[in-house]
């Protein structure tokens, strides 16, 4: 609390840029130690915002006008908000502040960590049994024959960003273990990540070798004849560099880079060519840029999307991880998978091809299971990758973020094949940075344990769990769909095939459609005729208790009127926004008022999930997803143009509209 | 077989000279989705016809052969190659010549056809190359189709003038249905009734059609409920040069407002356009002559400028590359996209005159028989609840682009894959249906028909069993008895067997008005339509089906 001077401004102008309102709300702007919290002044809504200061990436404080001074706060999640706050002092104040609580020092600042609700300490421990590993290499058939478990990383000694429980060829004694972690990156030698049981190959993974231009060592090629051998149908493995061929040369120079096949036996090595943290992390700002563009036209959007180069990473990774799947289900073959340290894009190819494999992973808590194993426990660098602290923003990299979209795409491709749908992937995205739980703290399961997380925090996923019904994709596992959701999935990974993710980066609320996909668009039916099977049954037990006997409708008035109420937010006399006038003229701005007020039930933005408020956060995609009264048309603007540009010389100002 | 038994001997008198080889066993065929198969080619008149010979299938397929927009023929024979070839393909070769034709159709299929004998290859070719262009209407397919279920027909088509008027009394205060069009001499592309304002003689209109291009007078099409408000269409006024001025044309328009009121002209064209087609005789209307009248300008490409568009597209989505930059580039490339966003922010533009600000618009391009009925279409559906069920928006195509003279057969000769040098080829139509999509997938409840009516409308319109859109307009339907002679499209989807599949599962009518956005990242590549024969497109019409099924069961649930 001692970074707040100024706990509280009033008559401040308020704008939330990502959801597409161009008219500033007033109220009156809180600090909190947690929270920058807005309360319109609007007597009747009273709409209520809430920014968690962990979500917050930037605040920055474009020159000041004779109005006021302006902050804008960019979230992690997309959202951009817009403060003016007329006096400079306090301006001034609230931007020192938000400097500072949006950048903790400590994990103990962390919400999870700093907000201490009054649980029952049984739940908090059974929150952390939710999800257990153990248990799903007990569902993929481990330990077998082929792959038993070794205690060689207990207490963390062989490799620091491993865990403690790992899965090794069985013919791989401590020693050869010891050895190859020797001669590998960060000592993360290689260990199971999948094993698939039909054709009993195996699925990977490590860090690079730190070979240079001539090292051997003989304990990590024993180490990869063995997991050649725990295949008995294969005579080869395939080993996949994930990184570019250049970047894994580069490599060598600083004695590391990539297996000589001349030294090792029977592997295969592959090169997939995703790039590095830095390249994304600049891919996914241009790609951010593209979406708050003021009125681009189609080409400047397209250009926008082709110059972010960030289609084409996805499309590299999800490519990574078809050639992993098919490599394992069709050739029977197993693959070893790394990139530098093994715990990027080694995680996304891994991840990825898991999710093709095993329908398992495709359910909803079977993707919880997936991002425990591969990502958080795998040493995953999420504190550092998604700036929980202040830090090094070279780190800081959407590693997750790209792995989560791919699995969008592939829902968009096999739109019955999932049981969960996109917002179940934003809201898990939110997770990884708010820092509202402790699962994605630190950066591997030694750091948890030495933060004692478990005592002091609570896990993300039985919240997820509870949830599920808003997370359910209705098109999962019917009849028809059967070849979707089983077995393993083979997409196109023609460029064509891949979509920009609207729904991540909000921009769908600037835009109208209020649902994209067609298993998102048939989530409310579904749900509907749930609650009417409920609400039969509910009714018919009712009805029995009350009389003593069965009861069958004739017929039940459908109240399917809750459904259509979704969809009118661009239904009516008033299109969402001109298709003629500038943006600012006063005619629009009071409809698109009067719009923002109609759909602008309070709805606190970004909300707490143990109980503070009340809210849970996944209500925001929902909400955000539904609400926006006025969509973004001043790409009119651009292709209307013409009256402006080509002037009647004899009527100039007359066919100006 | 069935549906080409009738009428089968006239038409195989009339092609016969055409057809040198007329059956060919052991031919491969090669389709998307499909493993090759080996079979038996047969070429008729009006198609070709594939039969499975593979272990006891008896699958068929039968191609119209006005589907087929292009084919690329290579016949391998000579020995002189022979080093070219690898091992593989020498027993083939030996085995004698054999030739391979790529088919190319307007639905964006393209098959591939492996034909042994060189000869009956080129035959076969030359065969298609002939019949799939035929020029002559009455020879066409509709001419000869005979539906074993369709076995008499009462009426042909939907909707006209005539029933619109009657059906909006609201109109008889200040409308009348003129028929002073009844031979097509007034305006050829018109059909026999219009409707024009009460005050408006027909002498008066035959005045107003020889100041229009094409003799298109301004006549209603949309009658606004909700205000009264109207949209009127034409052809630009032949101002000229020299600002020629026509009292009839201004006293018509007048005649549509009230004296005090205003009304928008939405001209299709740029202000620069309009200004270089005065020296060509056309023109627009000038605000000293026409003082009520605002006028709009938004530039629409129609013509060639589509049609490459179109060729682009097609091109790009073909484009095996597994290149992400590239792709996008040739997406941008091909402006497609940028065509449906003008198309839709301009229909917007034009319902929210009517609409919001209560105004009569009057839309025209140039002819005002491509852009303006793309705007006029887009706006009802927009504004419009009657147009958004399934009879109402086969009405609406009807009335909008069957009867106001979209001239089809010109339009819709060629598609994406011809080699043909272009004529008057455009995809006006399907930039409708391409437009009429994003509708839908914006408001999927609000629109009472599924994607599959809109992908069948998009193949119908270049190739056909039925009449409907053949010619280019009522002038020369009546002529060749298109009406008695051929099968009416819009009544056979209409039939209960075909209908379901057509009607959107999930419609919940509305009466509001359904505002598109034409924000870039809103509108989508119709992959349904241009990638329909990828494997992807399958999983997702899966999920339709799958939709359809839980709507079903859903309703059962309601009723029980």
């Amino acid at each position: 609390m001692e970074h707040i001077r100024t706990p509280k401004v009033e008559n401040v102008r308020f704008l939330d840029r990502s959801s597409g309102q161009r008219k500033a709300s007033v109220g009156t702007l809180y600090l909190s130690a947690t929270h920058t919290i807005f309360v319109e002044n609007n007597p009747e809504s009273r709409k209520e915002t809430w920014v968690l200061h962990s979500l917050v990436s930037s605040v920055d404080r474009p020159p000041p006008t004779p109005s006021g001074s302006q902050l804008i706060l960019r979230c992690k999640d997309f959202h951009v908000f817009s403060l003016f706050i007329q006096q400079e002092r306090e301006c001034t104040e609230i931007h020192t502040a938000l400097n500072r609580l949006t950048r903790p020092e400590s994990y103990s600042e962390l919400y999870c960590l700093s907000f201490n609700p009054n649980v029952n300490i049984e739940d908090r421990a059974q929150s952390w049994s939710f999800i257990d590993l153990m248990s799903d290499y007990k569902r993929m058939g481990v330990p077998n024959n082929l792959w038993v478990h070794t205690a060689a990383n207990s207490e963390y000694k062989v490799c620091d960003s491993y865990p403690s429980e790992l899965f090794v060829p069985k013919s791989a004694p401590p020693s050869i273990i010891v050895g190859s972690s020797r001669f590998r990156s960060r000592g993360r030698f290689p260990v199971l990540s999948y094993f698939h049981q039909d054709t009993l190959a195996a699925v990977c993974r490590c860090s690079q070798p730190l070979s240079g231009f001539s090292g051997r060592c003989h304990e990590d090629e024993m180490m990869l004849q063995a997991l050649m051998k725990s295949n008995p149908g294969s005579d080869y493995i395939y080993v996949v560099d994930t990184r570019p061929k250049l970047n894994a040369m580069a490599n060598k120079a600083a004695g590391k880079g990539y297996e000589n096949e001349d030294h090792y036996s029977n592997i295969k090595l592959q090169f997939i060519g995703i790039e590095n943290i830095h390249v994304m992390r600049s891919s996914q700002q241009k790609i951010i840029d593209v979406g708050e563009m003021r009125s681009p036209s189609m080409t400047d959007f397209l250009w926008g999307l082709e110059n972010s180069g960030w289609l084409k990473h996805i499309k590299a990774i999800l490519d990574a991880g078809v050639f992993i799947a098919r490599a394992v289900a069709d050739e029977g073959v197993s693959v070893l998978v790394h990139c530098s340290d093994g715990w990027d894009r080694t995680a996304q190819a891994c991840s990825v091809a898991s999710i093709l494999l095993d329908p398992h992973y495709r359910t909803i808590q079977g993707f919880m299971v997936l991002i425990e194993k591969d990502w958080v426990s795998f040493g995953h660098k999420f504190s550092h990758r998604y700036a929980h602290l202040d830090g090094d923003p070279r780190e800081v990299s959407p590693v997750l973020d790209q792995f989560l979209e791919c699995v969008w795409q592939l829902s968009e491709q096999f739109p019955c094949a999932f049981e969960f749908n996109q917002r179940f992937l934003i809201s898990i995205h939110t997770y990884v940075y708010s820092c509202q739980y402790g699962t994605f703290l630190g950066n591997s399961e030694k750091e948890r344990r030495d933060m004692r997380l478990r005592d002091r925090s609570h896990s993300v996923w039985p919240q997820l769990w509870k949830d599920r019904s808003k997370y359910t994709n209705p098109l999962y596992q019917n009849q028809l769909s059967q070849n979707q959701s089983q077995g393993v999935l083979r997409p196109n990974t023609s460029p064509y095939c891949f979509k920009m993710w609207k729904g991540l980066y909000h921009h769908m609320d600037k835009s109208v459609p209020p649902r994209q996909s067609p298993a998102d668009f048939l989530s409310a039916v579904r749900e509907e005729s749930h609650q009417l099977e409920e609400e039969l049954t509910n009714h018919q037990e009712r009805i029995a208790a009350l009389t003593g006997r069965p009861v069958t409708w004739e017929k039940v008035q459908v109240p399917r009127r809750r459904v259509s109420q979704q969809w009118q937010r661009y239904l009516g006399p008033d299109p969402p926004t001109t298709y003629t006038q500038p943006i600012t003229s006063p005619a629009h701005e009071l409809s698109s008022k009067a719009a923002n007020h109609k759909a602008g039930t309070a709805h606190p933005h970004l909300t707490l999930p143990l109980g503070v408020k009340g809210h849970d956060p996944s209500d925001l995609c929902t909400c955000s997803d539904l609400e926006s009264g006025v969509a973004d048309l001043s790409s009119h603007s651009s292709s209307g143009g013409d009256d402006g540009k080509d002037p009647d010389p004899y009527e100039a100002a007359s066919t100006t509209a | 077989m069935c549906i080409m038994r009738q009428g089968h001997k006239e038409e195989l008198m009339e092609f016969s000279e055409h057809i040198k080889t007329a059956n060919v066993e052991d031919v491969v065929l090669h389709q998307p989705l499909h493993p090759p198969s080996r079979g038996t080619l047969c070429i008729t008149g009006h198609h070709l016809l594939f039969s499975d010979r593979e272990e006891n299938s008896t699958r068929q397929i039968l191609l119209l052969l006005r589907n087929i927009d292009a084919i690329e023929k290579s016949v391998e024979n000579l020995l002189g190659y022979s080093s070219l070839f690898s091992k593989a393909d020498y027993s083939k070769r030996i085995s004698g010549s054999s030739g391979t034709i790529t088919v190319k159709c307007k639905d964006l299929r393209v098959l591939q056809l492996d034909i042994p004998g060189m000869e009956q290859c080129l035959n076969i070719a030359h065969s298609i190359e002939t019949l799939s262009c035929l020029n002559d209407v009455s020879e066409m397919y509709p001419f000869f189709y005979r539906p074993s279920d369709l076995s008499s027909q009462d009426q042909w088509g939907l909707s006209s003038s005539e029933k619109y008027y009657s059906e909006h009394k609201e109109l008889h205060k200040r409308w009348r249905l003129s028929s002073v069009n009844r031979d097509y001499s007034v305006c050829p592309s018109y059909p026999p009734a219009v409707i024009v304002p009460k005050d408006i003689d027909d002498d008066t209109l035959k005045k107003v059609a020889k100041f229009r291009q094409s003799g298109r007078f301004p006549v209603l099409c949309y009658y606004h409920r909700k205000n009264g408000m109207v949209i009127m269409r034409g052809g630009q006024p032949l101002t000229g040069a020299n600002r020629k001025r026509c009292r009839e044309d201004e006293l018509l328009l007048q005649a549509v407002i009230d004296s005090s009121d205003k009304g928008y002209i939405i001209d299709t064209r740029s202000s620069q356009q309009v200004q270089q087609a005065r020296m060509t005789g056309g023109g627009f209307e000038s605000k000293s002559s026409y003082s009520c009248w605002k006028r709009l300008h938004r530039q629409m490409e129609k013509g060639k400028a589509l049609q490459e568009s179109l060729i682009k597209l097609v091109e790009a989505c073909g484009d095996e590359s597994q290149n992400m930059d590239r792709w996008l580039s040739k997406l941008e490339n091909s402006k497609w996209l940028s065509h449906v966003q003008t198309a839709l922010s301009t229909a917007g533009l034009l319902a929210e005159c009517v609409e919001r600000d209560g105004h009569s618009v009057l839309v025209h391009g140039s002819e005002g028989t491509d852009c303006t009925l793309l705007v006029s279409t887009l706006a009802q559906l927009i504004m419009d609840p009657c147009c958004r069920t399934l009879e109402g928006f086969l009405a609406l195509l009807e009335r909008e682009w069957v009867q106001a003279g979209h001239p089809f057969q010109l339009r819709c000769a060629h598609s994406a894959y011809s080699h043909v040098r272009l004529q008057q080829e455009s995809p006006v139509f399907l930039l409708l249906l391409d437009c009429v999509w994003q509708l839908w997938r914006q408001f999927p409840l609000a629109l009472g028909f599924s994607e599959a009516l809109l992908l069948r409308l998009a193949t119908e319109a270049y190739f056909s069993n039925y009449g409907t859109f053949l010619c280019n307009n009522d002038q020369e339907r009546c002529a060749l008895g298109v009406k008695e002679k051929t099968y009416c499209l819009f009544h056979s989807l209409l039939k209960p067997t075909e209908k379901e599949h057509y009607t959107n599962p999930l419609y919940e009518p509305t009466d509001l008005a359904i505002w598109p956005s034409v924000h870039p990242q809103s509108l989508q590549l119709w992959r349904g339509f241009f990638l329909r024969w990828t494997p992807q497109t399958r999983h997702l019409e899966e999920a339709q089906e799958e939709i359809r099924n839980m709507v079903i069961e859903w309703g059962k649930v309601a009723l029980s």
